[in-house]
């Protein structure tokens, strides 16, 4: 249903090139667009109005027109105008020179607190510091329970008592002053910003334990209310950062901007899953490239980095410029590629795969199928698959478990990705050559897999331009 | 499948090896650095106890309260934002682009999204030059545009199916986390229990910490029977339980509590799929697959009602936190794109603020 961004603005500017000239009613389709992109971001109807703005005044149509892919060219300016609104100063945490360092989280029920509260804990606790855990929801039944349960795994104690949640908040602050504890987290049930007993109530705890950072939690899946829930919880409680949660789902995430407009402070971490590992602290620019649905090859570069082994993949990639790439090098990388996760997600990671393959199912057995293709092959044969005749292939496929046409398959595709890379090799250089620049990095994959659409077994994945 | 595979590998060498090359980026491995990537154990031997409340031979007579409150009410709290823009409209002599352009929008900001506002204006500009509208009367196109929204909701049953002759009627609740299934199955335990019922709960949330023990205090409360598996446990199996206890007993109606699952983890919907398969299976009977949805939710609404339908079968939709500030508008785009009833709302912290849903109360909520 919806298209990238770049695709659609390659559609409009393919459009103009015709006709040679880029006037100011072809930059206001193109504004349009970005409005509806946003717009379906669940970016805030104020937040767009303002950006759009900013946008208009940087793209006029005769400075447009001097770049060869003006398309491009926009997309770099709405990702800057994007960071930018996400960016400012970023939050560095300072720690009270008479600890404990008091954290309170708040937001409205459901966005995620109790799993953030632990997830602070432990990246608190990374950061070398001693945190403690206060339970002062008890208004959701078992929500302290929960985060014994979360405390117990990190090891990270837990306060909370049956009585009210100013008391709580009071009495773990204490028992955490007692046991040496230089870091508190209070989490605060979940409430709606026109609650007004409720947000009362959450003043209160503030008060009692006087926060040196509040935080508000919010669902990166939020839509337009975003603005007014941050507003009221900014207005009571001071907000001093935001906790986007869920962001491992395909929301796109508009609401953080909303937010982080209204309350003018920094988005400091990200919740991306439902483990409590599951949290890290926020890079705009790449929320910036989500927003407008580009995907997000920093957080894949950064995976990659976690996993991969530099030195055998330093070697592959030679061996792929030199066209020297074996299916041993296959096997390895294969191998490496399996540490990071199932395939579909890595595939939603990358900017420009086609749609028909980001929404392709990949099946991470027929990664194991092709393991144990290779694998029943010969040392020889792995290093020169042309010697794989009929019945070398009958008895790679019965070692493998699959058929003949499965190893057929598998050599053809790697035959293809053989060509394929000879044509890029130049071009894996010229990223090398270019160190950290990550919107380099992003275009290099681009252009590669655009080099696999015009393989000939690549039919019906489409050129798109 | 050899070739999304091939590329796959090729892409992330390229990507890997290229910062490699460039050696030097910092990295930042503070917060990431030992992500558990390890499954949380999932003994396939659950042990499922089964825990009869303190009380059971004092279930509360028939005794169904006319509880209804206005939605309207509810959803009046805040609903400045809106309304100051359909004044606008109203007050205006006539009707001109400013007026569409007002109500677009408004409907934005209630999180009907761009494609269904696009669409119900422009059919409201056709009838506007046509004729069939006058282009002097503003309230009267206001009326035009609450009675198409309304219209949207047309021919749907709003309540909630049971099984018709033997066997336990099970409804199963999906959804993202943290949108209030479990609170949800709650209040409607309460409320079915109310109603003379018999009523056992399935803990299939054996994912998050503490959801059992959630789930078991509102079987307390609503005097239910509640079936519960170890943590991390097969959930499949809970329900599977819960069936042959409700069965067995002669409970007519099965509560089925299922994890918060994003919709883009493809083996956490497999593993949705078994549990409906398990729970439609004789002697139980499933009725109902009902989506949680959080009012609060923006576009990506729509998208999750899409792939749990594709995934469960979903029948309807119960839209929680409808008494914040909220609107809940992505419902209008689900109903038009997808033809899913909501069947229940939430418009309060309350059991009895589980409401059916009303689409005429619902729709003038929206323009305030």
């Amino acid at each position: 249903m919806f298209d990238t961004l770049t695709d659609r603005f390659d559609a409009i500017f393919t459009r103009l090139r015709g006709r040679g000239r880029l006037g100011d009613a072809e930059v206001a389709e193109v504004l349009r667009e970005i409005r509806v992109a946003l717009l379906e971001a669940d970016v805030n109807l104020a937040v767009v109005r303002e950006l759009i703005e900013a946008i208009r005044a940087r793209c006029s149509g005769a400075e447009l027109a001097k770049y060869l892919t003006p398309a491009q060219q926009v997309i770099k300016v709405v990702n800057e105008e994007l960071t930018a609104t996400l960016g400012g100063q970023a939050l560095k945490i300072s720690y009270a020179s008479k600890p404990p360092t008091v954290v309170l989280l708040a937001g409205l029920q459901g966005s995620g607190k109790t799993t953030s509260s632990a997830g602070l804990a432990r990246w608190f606790r990374q950061q070398g510091r001693h945190p403690y855990l206060i339970g002062a929801d008890l208004q959701r039944p078992a929500a302290v329970e929960q985060l014994r349960v979360l405390g117990a795994e990190i090891g990270v104690g837990v306060f909370s008592e049956p009585t009210d949640p100013v008391s709580v908040a009071r009495g773990g602050l204490a028992e955490a002053q007692r046991l040496g504890r230089d870091v508190v987290i209070v989490d605060t049930a979940g409430r709606l910003a026109i609650d007004r007993e409720l947000m009362d109530e959450v003043r209160r705890v503030s008060e009692a334990v006087r926060p040196h950072y509040t935080f508000f939690v919010v669902d990166a899946m939020t839509g337009q209310d975003a603005v007014q829930t941050a507003e009221a919880f900014h207005q009571a409680l001071q907000l001093d950062g935001i906790i986007l949660t869920k962001v491992d789902g395909d929301a796109r995430g508009g609401a953080a901007l909303s937010v982080k407009q209204v309350v003018g402070r920094p988005i400091a971490f990200l919740s991306t899953g439902e483990r409590v590992a599951d949290f890290e602290v926020f890079h705009p620019d790449r929320l910036a490239s989500r927003i407008l649905g580009m995907g997000d090859v920093l957080s894949l570069i950064e995976k990659a980095e976690r996993e991969y082994d530099e030195e055998v993949t330093g070697q592959a990639l030679q061996r792929l410029q030199t066209g020297t790439f074996t299916l041993d090098d296959f096997l390895d990388q294969l191998r490496q590629l399996k540490k990071m996760g199932p395939l579909t997600g890595l595939l939603s990671l990358m900017p420009g795969v086609p749609k028909e393959m980001r929404d392709a199912k990949v099946d991470d057995r027929d990664v194991g199928k092709i393991e144990a293709i290779i694998c029943s092959m010969t040392p020889l044969e792995r290093a020169d698959p042309t010697v794989l005749d009929g019945s070398r292939r009958l008895r790679v496929a019965r070692g493998s478990g699959t058929s003949t046409t499965e190893v057929n398959n598998l050599l053809r595709q790697f035959k293809e990705m053989q060509k394929m890379m000879r044509g890029i090799g130049p071009m894996a250089k010229l990223m090398g050559g270019r160190p950290g620049n990550p919107s380099k990095s992003s275009k290099g994959t681009r252009k590669k897999v655009k080099g696999g659409r015009v393989t000939p077994s690549s039919k019906g994945l489409g050129p798109s331009r | 499948m050899a070739l999304v595979i091939v590329l796959i590998v090729v892409a992330v060498v390229l990507v890997a090896s290229g910062t490699l090359v460039a050696g030097t980026r910092s990295r930042r491995r503070d917060a990431v650095l030992t992500r558990a990537r390890a499954p949380k154990a999932r003994p396939s031997e659950p042990v499922p106890s089964v825990t009869t409340p303190a009380e059971p031979g004092t279930a509360p007579q028939l005794e169904i309260q006319a509880v209804h409150p206005a939605l309207k009410d509810r959803l009046g709290r805040a609903r400045g934002l809106l309304a100051g823009y359909l004044d606008q409209v109203r007050g205006r002599k006539g009707i001109d682009e400013a007026t569409f352009e007002e109500l677009e929008e408004a409907l934005i900001l209630a999180d009907v999204g761009v494609t269904t506002t696009t669409r119900v204006l422009r059919d409201l500009r056709d009838r506007l030059h046509s004729g069939a509208l006058s282009a002097t009367d503003p309230p009267a196109l206001l009326q035009a545009l609450q009675d198409d929204l309304t219209s949207l909701f047309e021919g749907d049953v709003e309540t909630l199916a049971y099984a018709e002759g033997e066997g336990p009627t099970v409804w199963l609740f999906v959804g993202v986390n943290g949108v209030g299934k479990t609170t949800t199955i709650g209040k409607l335990a309460l409320r079915e229990t109310k109603a003379g019922r018999g009523v056992v709960l399935a803990a299939g949330d054996t994912f998050r910490a503490a959801a059992g023990e959630q789930l078991e205090s509102w079987a307390e409360r609503a005097d239910a029977r509640i079936v519960r598996g170890s943590d991390g446990a097969d959930p499949s199996s809970v329900i599977f339980d819960a069936v042959q206890h409700a069965a067995s007993r002669g409970a007519g109606l099965v509560l089925a509590d299922t994890a918060g699952r994003l919709h883009t983890k493809v083996n956490l919907m497999d593993e949705l799929r078994k549990v409906r398969r398990v729970a439609e299976r004789p002697p139980g009977q499933l009725t109902e697959v009902l989506l949680v949805l959080d009012a609060t939710t923006g576009q990506n609404g729509v998208v999750q009602a899409r792939q749990f339908t594709e995934a469960v079968g979903v029948t309807g939709i119960v839209l929680t936190k409808l008494d914040g500030t909220a609107k809940g508008g992505v419902v209008l785009a689900i109903r038009s794109e997808l033809g899913l009833p909501i069947k229940l709302v939430g418009v309060g912290e309350g059991p009895e603020d589980l409401v059916p849903f009303d689409p005429t109360e619902f729709v003038s909520a929206l323009f305030g």
